[in-house]
């Protein structure tokens, strides 16, 4: 087990590097300069920028003192925000984004559970039909529209109320969460809603349910105790890289609700071509696709005997 | 066995979760809009302010937070004329200017604000390893450029403290607009055994700040908020009526910032194309600014391009209507017609230079177009004019312009357009790469002066992206230069509009100009041009009628 894992690890070393220099040569290709702007500099305060940065280097030379600083955990600062260093932006914007979508899995997984239950209890009728319109819906509209969509409401219904119920923006308190949270979980619960119900329709027809069946269970019994807990395992598969799409990719939604996350430095770095922070929020969420998809490989094979590494 | 490692697990994550919605909780309560009571305005901003060094800000949302919290040695008043500020007087003449400061302005430690205190702001700006932007707005100081290009040392700069409350300023030429620089956060004191004692986090932080101006920030979490609060070490602080600006949001999507505002939890909401509609539904009060900077199309004037044909340039401003542009196609209010590159709010010698200096206008001619088309077609001894790149960003006005410009000059003209659709930076680059042959452009002012204006299309300006190149208009722009008296400067700038127009060097679309929507309550906000906008330092709630 420990060499699989140091396997892993080193695959994974092997996969962020070449996201770094893939990202690397990527931005460095792309027309424009990240110290252009509106107005243009006259060339002795381009070339004390220039150096500033380390841009008047050549090419390679830059490429290995990042990759020499990177391995010393040291991503530089950032062109935008020139006092603040690209680690810094991260350790105060990661937590954000990832509290964000820690209520989101929530969400998700939560109400994925509990629908796709209730689509496979009641298979073919009209609380399925419902909740299939749902996932439909769910799944197709992108996830600013219900942004839009569920402040817009919000702001209705405080107005009609006299008061706010509930924040329409900001970041501060647990009431700013709940909407930005369930609406970002909205996809992937719509998602664990359909692999749920598949998967409880599959063990309905397996042996041990008919065991249980013929023991004299109630149907309760047998639904609790037996299906749910084996149609939850497949879930745990797309919990990973759901997990990290999620904390990563909440940029839309982070706009809407003026939720200071590390999404929206992201996109916004893209933009500003800014260098350093392209290339640290880049590995950063790299590695941690990679570290995720590393864990639920291992806790996958705790849940699930039957894809455990052995000794071969 | 199993069973109690579930119960252990379950309880684990319960106290876990009920722990951090119990922090959460008791945190914060949602804003409100304006409090009478405790003197608070709650706004939005649009952005985490860059860079909030005066050094090295270049950007609206620093020059903001900047103004409320630093003044500089002259200021606006709320009608934009200029106050004195940490400056109490100071004498102007060909050569320099001192500047006599008060002696009671205190940075917020309590120490005073000396003329050493600008003397090392104004050379640290210079150096070449501070790498400031904005350096070249100290460039009438005598020696300025050559300290930015390294040929000198910042110690040679033409700035003395003669003693604790007196600075001398050299010219390198005459500068009569240089009071107005000062007003500029470039021009701010910083002090020295601070700065120092910072190093590189210098106004990263709250902890790494410190202010001479109204206001201190109190707090400031990174993309979240800010918040200040008044500076009772402020020598003007009798006059500022607001306690607290309080912002608790940061977000560039104009909807949020207007459902914030419908929700009362922001005193200030700027509208765009959607959001307006929803304002004059619900009946609110619609202000209006003009923000000071110029749209218009520039040509590209290398050698190799056909816009660099004057008659091609005289065939399209022909056919260019900016009134069916501003009003029809983009249909924004706020924005207003432009027929120069000098806006319309410039001052002149005795009232505004665009009264005193009319620029002039074109009447739309498609048959006098088309002839000149025809001379350009022959000039340049093609068969057929071939398509025309046009340079544009990537935002929904830029889109709906790009689109009327193919339509109107294919219809007019049978000049086919090629859209060339870049975001920002790219944009940027082949703007200064030459890479098209209009382009859609604009600019921003830096002082309150025309030259601002009038030096972009200078020969060796780097922002002159068509590289327009004319004796005749660079000596208009030396004579501004080099002149002191105003009239001889204004009929400088009268030349330069002139052959701007003549030449068709570019074609004026509109002044940008924004509306927005304020708390009726609140009074007082001034928008301003230059410096921070919007400015709380003259604002106050007008208590509700019973």
């Amino acid at each position: 087990m420990l060499n699989y894992i140091f396997k892993r690890l080193l695959y994974g070393l092997i996969t962020v590097w070449f996201i770094a220099s893939a990202t690397f040569v990527a931005m460095h290709s792309v027309p424009g300069n990240p110290l252009a702007n509106d107005k243009a500099m006259n060339p002795e305060i381009r070339k004390n920028l220039e150096a500033k940065y380390g841009l008047d280097k050549p090419l390679h030379q830059q490429y290995f003192i990042y990759l020499g600083n990177m391995l010393q955990g040291d991503f530089g600062i950032s062109f935008t925000q020139q006092n603040r260093s690209v680690n810094s932006i991260i350790k105060e914007h990661f937590p954000v984004s990832a509290l964000l979508g820690i209520f989101a899995i929530f969400f998700a997984t939560a109400g994925g559970i509990a629908f796709g239950a209730l689509a496979a209890l009641y298979k073919n009728r009209w609380p399925d039909y419902v909740l299939v319109v749902f996932v439909v819906l769910c799944i197709s509209i992108p996830g600013f529209v219900f942004a839009a969509m569920f402040q817009l409401l919000l702001v209705k219904l405080n107005q009609y109320l006299g008061y706010s119920i509930l924040p329409i923006a900001g970041w501060g308190s647990v009431w700013h969460l709940l909407v930005p949270s369930l609406i970002l979980g909205l996809g992937t619960m719509a998602y664990l809603t359909r692999l749920m119900r598949s998967s409880l329709l599959e063990i309905e027809k397996s042996a041990y349910i008919k065991t249980a069946q013929a023991k004299g269970l109630t149907k309760r019994q047998i639904f609790f105790k037996h299906q749910l807990r084996n149609a939850v395992l497949p879930l745990v598969t797309v919990l990973g890289p759901a997990i990290a799409a999620i904390t990563t990719g909440g940029f839309v939604v982070e706009l809407v609700f003026a939720i200071p996350g590390l999404g929206r430095y992201f996109v916004e770095a893209v933009h500003q071509m800014d260098y350093t922070l392209i290339m640290g929020t880049t590995v950063f969420y790299g590695t941690f696709l990679v570290l995720m998809v590393l864990l639920v490989d291992i806790l996958y094979g705790f849940v699930d005997p039957r894809i455990r590494v052995v000794k071969s | 066995m199993t069973k109690k490692l579930d119960d252990i697990v379950k309880h684990n994550i319960c106290k876990t979760i009920f722990f951090v919605v119990f922090v959460l909780m008791t945190s914060t309560a949602f804003a409100k809009a304006l409090d009478v009571e405790s003197k608070t305005v709650t706004i939005a901003l649009t952005a985490e302010p860059p860079d909030l060094n005066s050094l090295r800000a270049t950007d609206q949302i620093s020059f903001f937070v900047i103004e409320h919290v630093m003044d500089g040695l002259l200021a606006y008043d709320e009608q934009g004329v200029l106050i004195p500020a940490l400056a109490k007087k100071w004498q102007l003449d060909e050569s320099g200017v001192t500047f006599y400061l008060r002696e009671n302005a205190l940075w917020s430690d309590g120490k005073a604000v000396t003329a050493h205190d600008f003397v090392f702001a104004w050379r640290t700006v210079l150096k070449p390893e501070t790498a400031s932007r904005y350096a070249f707005i100290l460039a009438p100081i005598k020696n300025a450029e050559k300290i930015t290009a390294g040929e000198l040392d910042s110690d040679s700069l033409g700035v003395e403290a003669l003693d604790e409350f007196t600075l001398r300023v050299r010219f390198e030429r005459p500068c009569p607009y240089f009071l107005s620089l000062t007003t500029f956060p470039t021009y701010f004191p910083v002090r020295e055994d601070f700065y120092n004692n910072q190093g590189e986090k210098y106004f990263s932080d709250i902890k790494n700040m410190i202010f001479n101006g109204p206001y201190v920030l109190s707090k400031w979490v990174h993309g979240a908020s800010l918040r200040f609060e008044k500076n009772p070490n402020y020598w003007n602080k009798e006059n500022i009526k607001i306690n607290v600006i309080n912002v608790p949001y940061i977000t560039a999507d104009p909807n949020v910032t207007f459902n914030l505002f419908r929700n009362n939890e922001i005193v200030l909401a700027a509208l765009d194309t959607d959001t307006i509609k929803f304002a004059l539904q619900e009946r609110m009060l619609i202000k209006k600014f003009i923000l000071g900077a110029v749209f218009y199309v520039e040509f590209n004037h290398r050698q190799n391009h056909i816009s660099a044909n004057k008659n091609f340039r005289k065939a399209v401003q022909h056919v260019f209507d900016p009134e069916e542009l501003v009003n029809k196609v983009i249909g924004l209010p706020g924005n207003k017609v432009a027929y120069s590159i000098f806006p319309t709010w410039l001052e002149g010698e005795k009232e505004k230079f665009y009264k005193e200096h009319p620029p002039l206008k074109i009447k739309k001619d498609t048959a006098l177009a088309k002839s000149y088309l025809e001379k350009a077609r022959q000039e340049l001894k093609l068969e057929k004019i071939p398509p025309i790149v046009l340079l544009t960003g990537d935002s929904q006005i830029a889109n709906k312009e790009a689109e009327y410009f193919q339509a109107m000059l294919k219809e007019t003209l049978g000049l086919e357009i090629k859209i060339d659709k870049q975001i920002f930076k790219q944009r940027l680059a082949k703007m200064s790469a030459g890479e098209f042959d209009m382009v859609l452009a604009g600019w921003g002012p830096d002082y309150n002066d025309p030259s601002t204006f009038g030096d972009l299309h200078y020969s060796k300006n780097a922002t002159n992206h068509g590289k327009y190149n004319n004796a005749q208009y660079d000596f208009w722009v030396r004579h501004a230069m080099n002149n002191t008296e105003v009239s001889e400067r204004m009929k400088a700038f009268s030349e330069m509009q002139k052959i701007i127009f003549e030449d068709a060097v570019l074609l004026p679309k509109f002044e940008r100009g924004i509306v927005y929507v304020q708390n009726p309550q609140l009074k007082g906000v001034t928008r301003r041009i230059f410096g921070g906008d919007p400015s709380f330092r003259y604002a106050y709630i007008e208590e509700a009628e019973k």
